[in-house]
């Protein structure tokens, strides 16, 4: 694998890092999406956090990389665990984080037949596809936008039931498919459709930077790293180092961190000011500011993490109001205020 | 005679056969003829020896693009073959592409993922594969119009535009670069990476950096390609550190073409104030994405408005937060002299438009969504044929046969297994139709009286009702477009566009009072429907008046005859058949009003009648072309054809 930019090397954009690493500690928060101006290092971020995660346990010849541990594994992993009565033999593999390449075909995203049995032996295998493979980890979507809409459909169902189905030349497997999803795309290059907006647990918008330091350091990194990648990915590498730790560290504590029934009932008039449809944003919003207070290895959640992440899990959830001209953002900071005053 | 721009053109074709990959690629804008030909010939000969060029079709189907099954090597084989596509088979050289402009999104987001990731990923027909294809691009724009414009997405990555139009086929000199100078740069630029000194870059980087933010390109991957033009310039001249000139010739080949505004001039301070006001009447570009993500906040590029003295500063304010070391060469900071080569190299009549660019360009951009994606609504048996998928060819689509025999042989073997006993067993898994995709969007053209007469009736309200449309179409993801008239003029005040908080801002500012053109307003929409259905959407009127006309044609007041122009106008909109909806403003329904709306076969709606439910049932009756079917029940409505 060629070397990718470091992740504490990205210059700015502290909401969508922050959004990506949140993910990371609790993937239940259910995915980000990344919309922004061109060259804003939306890429580059995604797969820079895939070198940045703590390596996972998994099932050695597994093929979806089940947890030796978990409590619903895959078809194999529990015929083999019931036949065995044992842990399986388990090996710390790296998080898995799947590209989901433009022009992909429906029975490689899903999983097919493995053509090569079928025509070298003649026999029926199961070949996972790439739902399978990020399974535990996360799945990437590059120009969200522009993927067909029958491929999108098939994707947020499988990310909200956390199972892949398939049914081919009779037969039929099921899968764990446990992933986060990751969109991004710039609208400007085609408009989102609205059901897909709220599927994403966060969205963060991502802007070219306005000053001129900013600037200048986006590209004189870039190039650094261009001109010498060894040497770059080195320089930044306890940095990178750190945040690992650190999300090593959230995830350990998630569990124990408190919520307050004082934060239950904040979140809950946030989301009644700002009229957002269903349950979804507030849990989302609640789990956000958990997996924040982790992160930060606070033990409950202040209303501080709320604040922080509250325009990430809404701004994608409110109704669009044409008698209203203010953006989203500025929709949720007024409600803030009002809720937080 | 020598043309400065042909030896500009043929400087770019230099600096990207240096390092082709590193530069992404040139747009050139020229029709197809001599010019054109001469500069990819000059190109060509540059190119290292061998190089392998590829032309990819505009619309080319992903199998070959991308890569996927090999079904005849399989077959023979026995085993999966894959098959490498257009891009990997292009590896290490150039990708052309003629007709840039008509690429779809689809292709060109393909094309930019390879760019970026100097890879083809394939997840295809039961083959997953990798290929190396560190590819150039070189897109052949020929569109006619200014917003005729290949992907921005791709153009974002190809560092040099040129533009070819205009030069003589009879002054085609050759340029001072020969194949032998080029290779030896080359050689030199690979080394030269590593050597060239971190001081010497950051002054540069420091310096297009300024440039790129005076002229508002926001992207920061112009000014990394620029950084390396300026490295391919430099080892061109056979030089191994960053000169003065190289940079300032990277700058002017890079950031000026994509310049959005005047950059402040060092003469007169004044004139670095016609780069304030028109943008922020105008949305800029910017915007475009902020508002389709529901985000009204100032663009960043307005943020980042450079205080305009800054760049002219040979001194840096030391209370500046931004402060970066400048650099003095010469006493003179390396930004100024760069900035000053750029604005040599902007024409005229660029600079004096370089506000108007902005909006050129988000027109441009909004058009292109509308045009290919998002707006295109797929049905199973009209409109182009965008690819084969599988499916259910009961359902309507049209099967493709050859797809559905192809996905079906590799699993004959298996399927014999089974005890099939047919030559070759197609089960529905098989299935592959045909997929097509048509531009079905609508642009509704709002028609507003804004004259006294209405102004003192409802002006308010007809506001109201408008704004109930405008939260439809975005619903409906329709473009809308406004015309207003009022005095003596009719005038179009929004050009379609989706920005649905442009279109409230227009409707808010608009001034009322005044006579009553209503045949011209009627004139100014029916031409816009006109240029709407030539871009292949379907325009849809809907016309906010009292129908009280009292200016005419001729701008002159008379009731008589503006009314009898207005009918005329009316009627010439039901000759062309377009769809439209007259809502009556005025407070008790006038017959003038009505009669207009059956001149011009419009489904007709008093607004006294109409609350805002009523309204919006009409408005979803109208806008999804079902006229009469959900007749709201207190109008009398007339529904005529």
């Amino acid at each position: 694998m060629s070397l990718v930019f470091p992740f504490s090397a990205i210059v700015g954009q502290d909401e969508m890092k922050r959004a990506l690493l949140l993910c990371a500690v609790d993937p239940r928060i259910g995915g980000v999406l990344v919309l922004g101006d061109r060259g804003t290092g939306k890429s580059t971020a995604v797969r820079a956090l895939a070198a940045l995660l703590p390596p996972m346990n998994a099932v050695v010849g597994c093929p979806y990389g089940c947890d030796p541990k978990s409590s619903n594994p895959c078809e194999q992993c529990r015929s083999r665990r019931t036949a065995s009565n044992t842990l399986p033999k388990s090996a710390k593999i790296p998080v898995p984080v799947v590209d989901l390449p433009l022009g992909a075909t429906e029975d490689r995203v899903v999983g097919s037949l493995d053509l090569e049995r079928a025509l070298t032996k003649g026999e029926k295998a199961f070949e996972p596809g790439l739902l399978g493979r990020a399974n535990r980890g996360f799945l990437y979507i590059d120009e969200v936008n522009l993927l067909e809409d029958h491929l999108v459909d098939v994707l947020l169902d499988v990310a909200a039931s956390g199972e892949n189905v398939v049914e081919r030349e009779g037969i039929s497997v099921r899968h764990p498919a446990r992933f986060v999803l990751i969109g991004s795309g710039n609208p400007e290059e085609g408009e989102l459709r609205p059901q897909l907006l709220d599927r994403f647990g966060l969205s963060v918008e991502v802007r070219t930077p306005t000053e001129l330091k900013s600037r200048v350091d986006v590209v004189r990194r870039r190039d650094a790293f261009e001109r010498d990648p060894a040497g770059f990915v080195e320089q930044w590498r306890k940095t990178d180092a750190k945040v690992r730790r650190q999300i090593d560290a959230g995830r350990n504590q998630l569990e124990s961190v408190q919520v307050p029934e004082s934060a239950l009932e904040q979140g809950a008039r946030l989301c009644m000011a700002l009229g957002t449809d269903g349950l979804r944003g507030e849990l989302t919003l609640l789990r956000t500011a958990r997996a924040l207070a982790a992160f930060e290895g606070a033990s409950q959640v202040e209303d501080s993490h709320l604040q922080r992440i509250a325009v990430s899990a809404l701004r994608h959830r409110l109704r669009r109001n044409p008698l209203d001209e203010s953006g989203s953002d500025i929709r949720v900071e007024r409600a803030m205020s009002e809720v937080f005053a | 005679m020598i043309d400065p721009r042909w030896q500009q053109a043929l400087g770019a074709a230099a600096l990207f056969a240096v390092d082709p990959s590193g530069l992404g690629g040139v747009v050139v804008r020229a029709a197809p003829g001599p010019v054109r030909d001469a500069w990819l010939e000059a190109l060509t000969e540059l190119l290292e020896p061998g190089t392998p060029i590829r032309r990819i079709p505009p619309q080319v189907p992903d199998s070959r693009l991308l890569g996927g099954l090999d079904l005849t090597a399989t077959l023979h084989a026995g085993r999966p073959v894959a098959e490498r596509g257009l891009l990997a088979e292009a590896d290490g050289g150039v990708v052309l592409v003629p007709m840039a402009e008509r690429m779809g999104t689809g292709t060109a987001g393909r094309l930019a993922a390879v760019l970026d990731a100097g890879e083809v990923r394939v997840e295809r027909e039961g083959i997953a594969s990798c290929w190396p294809a560190r590819i150039a691009v070189i897109a052949l724009d020929e569109g006619l119009e200014t917003e005729d414009r290949p992907p921005i997405v791709l153009m974002d990555r190809l560092a040099l535009w040129i533009d070819l139009e205009g030069i003589s086929p009879r002054h085609l000199d050759p340029g001072p670069w020969d194949a032998g100078v080029v290779a030896q740069a080359r050689a030199a630029q690979a080394t030269f990476e590593t050597q060239v000194s971190d001081g010497d870059t950051s002054d540069a980087i420091e310096a297009l950096c300024r440039v790129a933010e005076a002229i508002g390109v926001d992207s920061p991957r112009p000014v990394i390609a620029a950084l390396r033009a300026a490295r391919a310039a430099a080892a061109l001249e056979g030089r191994s550190e960053l000169a003065e000139d190289d940079v300032a010739l990277a700058a002017r080949l890079i950031l000026g073409p994509r310049a959005t505004r005047i950059p402040p001039s060092a003469e007169s301070p004044e004139s670095s104030e016609l780069s304030e006001p028109p943008e922020s009447s105008e949305p800029p570009e910017s915007l475009a994405s902020a508002e389709s993500s529901g985000d009204a906040s100032p663009p960043p590029s307005d943020q980042g408005q450079p205080n305009p003295t800054e760049v002219k500063r040979s001194d840096p304010d030391p209370s500046d937060p931004d402060q970066v070391p400048d650099s003095m060469d010469d006493g003179k900071p390396l930004a100024e002299v760069v900035l000053e080569a750029v604005r040599s190299a902007l024409p005229p009549g660029l600079l004096a438009q370089a506000t108007d660019s902005r909006q050129t360009r988000s027109r441009a951009s909004a058009q292109q969504r509308s045009g290919r994606v998002g707006a295109v609504r797929t049905d199973p048996r009209r409109g182009r044929p965008d690819g084969t998928v599988r499916g259910d060819p009961r359902r309507g689509p049209r099967l493709d046969l050859v797809a559905t025999l192809r996905a079906a042989v590799p699993w004959q073997r298996l399927r014999r297994r089974e005890g099939s006993r047919t030559r070759i067993e197609v089960r529905t898994d098989d299935f592959r139709v045909v997929r097509r995709v048509q531009r079905a969007t609508t642009t509704t053209i709002f028609v507003v009286d804004a004259s006294g007469s209405s102004a003192l009736n409802r002006l308010a309200e007809a506001k109201g009702a408008v704004e109930l449309f405008l939260a439809e179409c975005y619903v409906r993801r329709d473009r809308v477009a406004l015309v207003a008239f009022h005095g003596q003029n009719a005038e179009l005040v929004l050009p379609p566009t989706r920005s649905l908080v442009r279109a409230r801002r227009s409707l808010a500012g608009l001034p009322g009072g005044g006579g009553t053109p209503l045949a011209s307003g009627l004139d100014v929409g029916g031409a816009v429907a006109d240029t709407v259905r030539r871009q292949g959407d379907s325009p849809l009127l809907v016309v906010l008046t009292d129908g009280r006309a009292n200016i005419g044609r001729d701008r002159q007041p008379g009731r008589p005859r503006a009314e009898a122009d207005a009918l005329l106008a009316a009627q010439h909109w039901r000759a062309e058949g377009y769809a439209a909806l007259l809502v009556d403003t005025s407070p008790r329904s006038h017959p003038a009003a009505q009669a207009l709306a059956l001149a011009m076969g419009a489904r007709f709606l008093p607004l006294p009648y109409a609350d805002s439910s009523v309204l919006s049932s009409a408005v979803k009756a109208t806008v999804s072309g079902t006229l009469g079917a959900e007749r709201p029940r207190h109008a009398h409505a007339q529904v005529r054809v």
